[in-house]
């Protein structure tokens, strides 16, 4: 076996096992570590697509960001002695009826996909190197990659009015 | 020829590693060096010429210490803590090029870990994963201010790498480059960015400051408020780790600022020496004692960095935890953007009008 195929199901076994561990383990903590362990690995996969750009932003908006606001969130909370009285049978039969149909959704549809060949003559291995994407994204897509920044400055122009203190609103 | 381009960066690596930890562990003796300097005493002189050997001595200390763990804590995570704290630190300086080319059997090899064309992202990349060792160790230690301390050091942490990645950007605009190597050596003959980057500098100072837990921006560590912050549960050598992950930041953050504002291995009039020394001792010896004379300047440069921090520790007080809040959100990222404003402007308008000016 070559040693990116062998790379490749190393990686594999390691994100779904995390992934497993994310939804498996009792403490939210351990689950938090788990999904940023997870990050890590699909990161692993896009540097073996030789998408170096995509697995460093990765990293550093997921995983550097928004898992760190995940377990500030989750460490503030104190979820450790949630009541266990609140999962009861109903919630959980509901829970395995949605997992379960979503699961078949998922697998029904990558049963129909069908993946285009891959050419190894004319294939570009620097297409998702940051020089490309970049001429692509101010380029070709200049107005959905501007839409999409004006969304994102809404949401934070929300976030900000959300969190702004009314007139005479007491300071604790 | 393979062999010899990996044994000459196993080597490069190795040394790197080494140079890393040696500088940080001497770091301790230089920040209470430069405090007694500073505070009018003589600092350590016991242990050794001038106190040299003291951080042996100190580490022998935290290694016979008492190795322990508190019956309520989250076992793993405390030890994942100060684990993760070293692990990310020592990370960045893969990317950081240290010199330019070493030559051996016609073979030129770059003084650097990996050359990669989204250095500056990787740095950025492990710069806001060091958060994770802090947080990890506080939570697991059961203790209210260990968590406060944490909590802390998350806030602070993504507040300042804000305004860090804003003011990088300006650097990005300039050179149109993510690599280090290439960031570099566009400073070559004295076009180092602190000339046409004063305020991004300052700017990613403050923030790397706020990144390293250094004062004034000590806040997660604020023994009057929080005991020991978010390492009061800590002794022994996992304590010792989470203060040597700070000298080992401050070294790599002192390296980055050398590559990004001074030229890296750059230093005036080294075209001159390079000549001299390939005319005098062959274009191999030659090439590579000037390529080690680079290097050094480059240790140089980032040691001066480690001073300042130390300088700054002893001579600012500490902010309070509203004043580092506003200086970040409402004073740095404006700045910062205005700073990307200027600077696209500037390579827009100013600089084809500039050189027309002297064509």
């Amino acid at each position: 076996m070559n040693p990116t195929l062998s790379f490749f199901y190393f990686l594999s076994f390691l994100t779904v096992l995390s992934a497993l561990m994310v939804i498996l383990s009792k403490n939210p903590i351990h689950s938090v570590l788990y999904l940023i362990l997870t990050f890590f690995t699909l990161s692993g996969h896009y540097i073996l697509l030789n998408a170096q750009f995509l697995a460093a932003v990765n990293i550093i908006v997921y995983a550097g960001a928004i898992m760190v606001l995940f377990l500030f969130v989750i460490m503030f909370l104190n979820v450790k002695d949630v009541h266990e009285e609140a999962k009861n049978s109903l919630t959980k039969i509901a829970a395995a009826i949605v997992g379960g149909t979503v699961f078949v959704i998922l697998f029904g549809a990558y049963r129909k996909t069908i993946i285009a060949p891959a050419d190894p003559n004319n294939f570009d291995s620097q297409v998702g190197m940051i020089e490309s994407l970049g001429k692509l994204l101010f380029r070709e897509y200049l107005l959905p990659f501007e839409l999409a920044s004006i969304l994102l400055l809404v949401a934070m122009v929300g976030a900000v009015m959300l969190g702004k203190r009314e007139i005479g609103e007491r300071h604790f | 020829m393979e062999l010899t381009e990996f044994i000459i960066k196993t080597i490069t690596i190795l040394v790197v590693f080494v140079l890393t930890l040696v500088i940080a562990m001497y770091s301790t003796w230089g920040e209470r060096k430069v405090a007694g300097f500073i505070q009018d005493r003589m600092g350590p002189n016991r242990a050794g010429p001038g106190g040299l050997l003291q951080p042996l001595a100190d580490a022998g200390k935290m290694f016979f210490k008492e190795d322990f763990i508190p019956a309520l804590a989250s076992k793993w995570l405390f030890i994942a803590g100060p684990s993760l704290a070293m692990l990310t630190a020592l990370l960045a300086s893969a990317v950081i090029p240290f010199g330019s080319t070493i030559r051996y059997d016609g073979v030129e090899v770059v003084l650097q870990g990996v050359e990669s064309n989204i250095g500056i992202l990787y740095v950025f990349g492990v710069v806001a994963l060091g958060v994770y060792g802090i947080m990890i160790g506080g939570w697991a230690s059961n203790n209210k201010f260990s968590l406060l301390g944490a909590i802390r050091a998350a806030s602070q942490n993504i507040s300042y790498e804000v305004a860090m990645g804003l003011s990088l950007i300006a650097i990005l605009m300039m050179s149109s480059s993510l690599s280090l190597g290439e960031i570099v050596s566009q400073q070559h003959g004295g076009n180092w960015n602190i000339f046409y980057q004063p305020l991004g500098f300052i700017i990613f100072l403050t923030c790397s400051f706020a990144e390293c837990n250094r004062v004034p921006f000590d806040l997660p560590e604020c023994e009057t408020e929080l005991v020991g912050g978010y390492h009061t549960e800590y002794g022994s050598m996992k304590l010792g780790f989470y203060l040597f992950a700070e000298y080992i930041n401050m070294f790599v953050s002192s390296a980055i600022i050398s590559t990004l504002y001074f030229g890296g291995y750059n230093y005036p009039g080294m075209d001159w020496v390079y000549n001299q020394l390939t005319a005098s001792l062959g274009s191999t010896t030659g090439h590579n004692i000037a390529t080690l004379i680079g290097t050094g300047v480059f240790f140089g440069k980032a040691l001066f960095f480690i001073f300042f921090y130390m300088w700054v520790r002893w001579t600012l007080p500490r902010f309070r935890y509203d004043q580092l809040m506003n200086l970040g959100w409402k004073k740095l990222i404006p700045l910062a953007i205005i700073n990307i404003i200027i600077t696209g402007a500037s390579v827009l308008f100013l600089k084809p009008f500039i050189t027309s000016l002297l064509n």
